[in-house]
């Protein structure tokens, strides 16, 4: 992204001659200015960098350290057990299923997200009367917190709950499951419900990529005899991949990682079966409350390298795209 | 081609090739997915729990207010909104005062590194936060600030800077040059420069940014489980999931409690939904 953004701003400090190219006055002064300068880098991003790394960074070099150690959290950690951690880890079936989870969810909601918010981003970048007021009201579930969602659809949800009750009353009965119970089931259901959060953000990034998408191109294809259906085939969508791109970066990240969700709405018996865990709950469940600390940072290092790893490949795989064509566009 | 999109009525500057009752009905289609669950939790909470067993999808009859009043005076509902307050907003103080701070020089100053410090904050992009939560919580713990608001404010802030920092560079960095030079010109520093020119013209990104902190604050779950033991220091999203596995009978006081706990966020963000989609424009050009 950095690349991208340069390129976009030619104007500003990006593209700014050197210091030293200035026409500056005699070198004390020059050197007083320079020092200055470096003063004023050093004190205005010196906050930023140590809140940054003291909260972000350095915990996470301690997660690898514990991780080599098995520990209840109480004093030193003394009792160090090389990778061991990390071997129980992949021989336990919980874990292996909250990775299938987290696969299925990561899959699940790029699959089912995307097509849909790109039709109700489409829809609701057309022009009419009381549009404000639909996209207000498709951003919803989005603004919602994670925990209100969850308790809401623990209700819905419920056995013989409300939609059972829907279902019941135009004679689908048939259909009425255990919807958060049945181990089979619980992370579809799961997924349901992360789908109806997390669809109005992809919506929201997609919303505000048309509106770059230049008004002047539309018209020319209108007028060019294409239809509503092939400019947005032929035009915006084509300017719609690097939003679509950054937004499955996003989702991907934020699936592997899902937690509040899964804790509020699954049900402890079926999380502990392994039906409905994710990487994230698992990690809480037997790092926090268990106290398996040694072990939980175990969790978090795999974790943590398998979301990096990810984000690596998808930069360097698909993100790297956006840089070329956002060159390649500025040079047409 | 300009002449022509200046002469013709905005209505006719798209093709409208759909009927119009198919947009709408199709916009219908996506607001009613989006609010009916939300509807009838708000709706729920003017039901009694009897009414909601015996008819689980049924309306309200008679309405009642009770649970409403009940959550509002007996439970630790404002305590609670309280804490979430006095927790997103230090948050969102401190990740606008960081965060421009740290942009500001990474827009406009050119210095050996500037690249490699740029790298290094969007590398929180790619680093689940969530990872780090156990030993966060240990080093907390440590410092002696759990049960305290700095646990939640100061992670916060340090999660809350990569996104923050992308969004607003670009902002800063397309002001043009020949405004600082001006700036220069009339005796102000680059400080002067950045508040008394940059700041006012990059508003819209900076009231962005805010908001998306204050919600992601205001929301917050993973971070403040852990490290706000004490109920005295509880955020909404805690007393919600406590009440509701404390009282999972009282099915009506829940849908209340919710409803009441989600009210906040959805006035907050009625009111900047604008903001935030025109604030991300910057950030989503390709």
């Amino acid at each position: 992204m950095t690349s991208t953004n340069q390129t976009r701003n030619p104007v500003g400090g990006v593209s700014a001659p050197p210091t030293g190219l200035r026409p500056a006055g005699r070198p004390s002064v020059r050197s007083a200015e320079t020092r200055r300068k470096w003063y004023e880098i050093i004190g205005l991003t010196t906050p930023a960098i140590v809140v940054y790394v003291m909260f972000v960074l350095v915990p996470m070099g301690f997660a690898f350290y514990y991780s080599l150690f098995r520990w209840r959290g109480v004093g030193p950690p003394t009792d160090y057990v090389g990778f061991d951690n990390y071997v129980l880890a992949f021989q336990d079936p919980i874990f292996l299923d909250a990775l299938r989870n987290n696969a299925i969810i990561v899959f699940g909601s790029l699959l089912v997200q995307g097509p849909i918010a790109l039709g109700v981003a489409l829809l609701l970048n057309r022009s009419f009367r009381g549009r404000t007021v639909f996209r207000l009201l498709a951003f919803v579930p989005y603004v919602l917190a994670e925990v209100t969602v969850g308790i809401m659809w623990k209700l819905i949800l419920t056995d013989n709950g409300t939609f059972d009750a829907l279902l019941r009353a135009v004679g689908l009965g048939g259909l009425v499951q255990a919807w958060l119970a049945d181990l089979d089931l619980v992370i579809w259901t799961l997924l349901f419900i992360l789908t109806w959060k997390y669809v109005g953000f992809a919506i929201i990034l997609l919303l505000a990529g048309l509106s770059n998408v230049p008004q002047e191109l539309n018209e020319a294809a209108s007028i060019d005899g294409a239809s509503w259906w092939q400019i947005q085939r032929h035009v915006t969508l084509p300017l719609l991949g690097p939003t679509i791109r950054i937004w499955m970066f996003l989702s991907m990240i934020g699936s592997l990682q899902v937690f509040d969700v899964i804790w509020v709405t699954s049900v402890p018996a079926v999380r502990s079966l392994g039906a409905s865990a994710t990487m994230a709950t698992y990690m809480v469940d037997n790092g926090f409350f268990a106290r398996l600390w040694g072990y939980g940072n175990a969790v978090a290092v795999i974790l943590f390298v398998i979301s990096f790893v990810a984000a690596l490949l998808f930069q360097r795989f698909l993100l790297r795209r956006d840089i070329q064509g956002a060159i390649t566009r500025r040079a047409n | 081609m300009t002449a022509n999109a200046v002469l013709s009525p905005p209505d006719k500057r798209r093709p409208v090739q759909w009927s119009n009752p198919i947009t709408y009905g199709l916009a219908l289609a996506v607001a009613a997915v989006s609010i009916a669950p939300v509807v009838y939790v708000i709706v729920g909470g003017f039901r009694t729990t009897p009414q909601i067993v015996a008819n689980p999808a049924g309306l309200p009859d008679p309405w009642v207010w009770d649970n409403y009043a009940r959550v509002l005076t007996q439970s630790n509902f404002w305590k609670q909104a309280f804490n979430s307050g006095v927790i997103a907003l230090g948050t969102t103080l401190g990740v606008v005062l960081l965060g421009v701070c740290a942009a500001f020089v990474l827009a406009r100053y050119t210095f050996r590194g500037r690249e490699v410090l740029y790298t290094f904050f969007t590398l929180g992009l790619l680093f689940p936060a969530g990872a780090a939560i156990l030993p966060l919580y240990l080093m907390l713990r440590d410092l002696s600030l759990i049960n305290s608001y700095y646990a939640v404010i100061l992670p916060q802030i340090a999660f809350s800077l990569p996104l923050t920092i992308v969004i607003l560079r670009p902002f800063l960095a397309a002001v043009p040059r020949e405004l600082e030079d001006a700036a220069a010109i009339d005796g102000s520093g680059r400080l002067g420069f950045l508040w008394r020119i940059l700041l006012p013209l990059s508003r819209p990104a900076l009231v962005t940014v805010g908001i998306l902190a204050f919600v992601a604050s205001w929301n917050a779950f993973l971070l403040p489980l852990l490290v706000l033991g004490d109920a005295n220091l509880h955020t909404l999203p805690l007393g919600v999931q406590n009440f509701s596995s404390q009282y999972t009978s009282d099915t009506a006081g829940i849908l209340a409690f919710t409803s009441l706990a989600m009210l906040p966020a959805l006035l907050f963000f009625t009111f900047a939904e604008k903001q935030i989609v025109g604030g991300l424009q910057g950030a989503v050009k390709g």
